[in-house]
């Protein structure tokens, strides 16, 4: 069980995300709505690496890798049948005759990121520090090429087209705050910390009786199943992707909402997400504007990407424990409102 | 399948692999930081090439131009990317190596173009050659040759100047070669520095096979020289050569010998063995010193 100030944590945190929520179907505006719903996106993902990074303090590159796996198996269970002849014409017959509402498809896609998570990376989970980051790679280029070349299923590298648009805001604020409560509650919980306790002193961990591998693969679990979701409502968003939209920069965006915000805690990783999310798309639209009026010889591309790499160097260097290095927001708040009168 | 040929695939491709090996396990060996921005290096000798193709100077001294770029980036993400963050965690510091890959090839995007760019090669490079009965290209001889040329000059450097004794010292206990007076942050810089010497010989090699450059054509010799340095052994110069031949014999064996549709999958094989290696013998086939900790 949670403490209260955990409780006010939630409550804020959540509350935020109501309220970016409520303020954007409020203004109506198309493009409004889509940023927003995409920032509650990032979200699920962004706190779905928390859960293994910031507890942890394992840095993971294969994150974006279960997202496709979750992307990909809710498009293939949604796409409508005879949607399929044409999106997948070479799909295995017992999966062609399948057609999922998007919500069911969203779950299993989560569920399958974190089947696929917890059969492949126990070993891994021995590992630590430079071997762990580099095994953690490998797998996102072995995920990687598979999604590239399985066309069967994903249609390779080629766009796979025809899913069912299902992710509105609400769902995706939704998802967004129950993912804040997974994090949470997951961070109190006895794995939680003990796994704390192995990220700041491995040896006095272990010493202490903590199974070191069973605590991350646990945590790695959790982390694939939110990023398996996340990909499915990402994938239900833009109704259609190829496997380059699940890459390299894709995990930069990803690493840098939460390193900028602080991976040690749920209140970085929502701050993160919300301060990239702004800074990225009002420098995109700025580079649309450039781009519009026809000033420069070539389109300007990359900025955005440049400027965020610039921050996220001087937010380790400055503050390396991100904007919220330590605390969670509601321990504040609750110290101040216990010493008051 | 001819033997000669084999041999001489494997011989060319491999030199390549174990420059890019060494110019990764290089920095590795003495930081324990794995330097996403090390394909970077490649990329900006590349770009310098292309944007000096211009000037009229003679083929040596544009690619000349190329490795002192190289060099300069590689001290600049000593500089810009590691110094910053040294005395912070591991994760820190991977974590900026990969925002300075993401800044270089963003700037390259920004400020050069999205789409491939020219490299001015001597008409050697395109040139064949018969050697002992099979047509080779003559770039893959220069390849052999380079790459055995530096593998000489770099075990010298290592083993009988002050520099590389200094370094060996860091790689095997930092701190204890810091109290012995050996200048850290010198050490450092100079590692980064032959790293981007290593990438800028690379750089040539590789671009002579394409024969343009664009802002992602770090990536694949990034992760050649990952598989590479992790077969060979992370910790150990020698490992990373052997690393990088032996990387070189399985692609080449996998290219003769694989039917067309899995040949494909060839990444996700070679990238699980990497997984495999890292859990069975975690410090690769060579052994490298004894591990001291970082800083």
């Amino acid at each position: 069980m949670m403490a209260r100030r955990n409780w006010l944590t939630f409550v804020l945190l959540g509350g935020v995300i109501v309220l970016v929520a409520v303020a954007a179907e409020l203004v109506g505006d198309r493009l409004l709505l889509r940023i927003t719903t995409n920032l509650c996106i990032s979200m699920v993902l962004v706190i779905g690496l928390q859960i293994f990074m910031g507890n942890s303090g394992i840095l993971s590159f294969a994150h974006v890798g279960f997202m496709g796996v979750g992307a990909y198996t809710s498009a293939v269970l949604t796409i409508p049948v005879q949607m399929k002849g044409m999106a997948l014409p070479n799909l295995y017959p017992f999966l062609a005759d399948v057609q999922m509402l998007p919500v069911v498809g969203m779950a299993l896609g989560g569920l399958t990121a974190a089947l696929v998570a917890a059969l492949a990376v126990y070993p891994l989970m021995r590992l630590s520090d430079a071997a762990a980051v580099i095994t953690s790679f490998a797998l996102f280029v072995v995920l990687h090429t598979i999604m590239y070349h399985w066309s069967d299923v994903t249609n390779g590298p080629r766009t796979l087209f025809g899913i069912p648009g299902g992710t509105t805001l609400p769902l995706a604020a939704g998802v967004a705050i129950a993912a804040v409560l997974a994090a949470l509650l997951f961070k109190e919980s006895r794995v939680g910390r003990l796994l704390r306790a192995s990220r700041d002193d491995e040896i006095a961990a272990a010493s202490l009786g903590a199974h070191i591998p069973r605590l991350r693969w646990q945590a790695f679990i959790v982390s694939a199943l939110l990023a398996g979701i996340g990909g499915a409502l990402w994938g239900h968003f833009i109704t259609s992707f190829s496997p380059k939209q699940l890459w390299l920069k894709e995990t930069f965006v990803i690493l840098a909402m939460l390193v900028i915000g602080g991976p040690r805690t749920v209140t970085g990783a929502v701050v993160g997400v919300l301060i990239v999310t702004a800074s990225f798309e009002s420098l995109r639209s700025l580079e649309g504007a450039i781009n519009r009026a026809d000033i420069l010889s070539e389109p300007l591309v990359g900025m955005t990407e440049l400027t965020l790499a610039v921050a996220m160097i001087a937010v380790l260097a400055l503050r390396p424990g991100g904007i919220c290095p330590s605390r969670e927001v509601g321990y504040y708040l609750f110290r101040r409102r216990a010493r008051g009168p | 399948m001819n033997p000669v040929q084999f041999v001489l695939d494997v011989l060319s491709l491999g030199g390549a692999y174990a420059l890019m090996a060494l110019g990764l396990v290089i920095v590795y060996g003495i930081l324990r930081l794995v330097n996403f921005a090390y394909g970077e290096l490649i990329m900006v000798s590349g770009y310098t090439m292309f944007l000096v193709s211009g000037s009229g100077l003679p083929w040596l001294a544009m690619a000349g131009c190329g490795v002192i770029m190289a060099i300069a980036a590689g001290i600049a993400t000593d500089y810009l990317a590691f110094r910053p963050v040294r005395a912070k965690s591991v994760t820190a510091v991977l974590i900026t190596s990969f925002a300075f890959s993401t800044l270089l090839q963003n700037a390259a995007l920004l400020f050069i173009s999205p789409r491939p760019r020219a490299v001015p090669l001597p008409e050697l490079f395109s040139r064949t050659v018969e050697f002992a009965g099979v047509i080779t290209p003559v770039r893959n001889l220069i390849t052999i040759a380079v790459a055995v040329i530096m593998l000489g000059v770099f075990s010298w450097l290592m083993r009988s100047t002050a520099l590389g004794i200094a370094m060996r010292a860091a790689a095997t206990n930092f701190r204890m070669a810091r109290m012995m007076g050996i200048p850290a942050n010198l050490i450092i810089s100079a590692a980064f520095a032959i790293s981007g010497l290593l990438a800028g010989a690379v750089a040539i090699l590789w671009i002579g096979r394409i024969g343009t450059v664009v802002p992602g054509i770090g990536l694949q010799p990034l992760l050649i020289a990952f598989i590479a340095t992790v077969i060979g052994g992370m910790r150990s110069l020698p490992g990373a050569v052997v690393g990088g031949f032996l990387l070189a014999l399985i692609d080449t064996a996998l290219n003769y010998t694989l039917p067309q549709d899995l040949l494909k999958f060839r990444d996700a094989f070679t990238f699980s063995l990497v997984i495999l290696i890292l859990l069975w013998r975690p410090e690769g086939i060579v052994r490298g010193p004894a591990s001291g900790q970082r800083t």
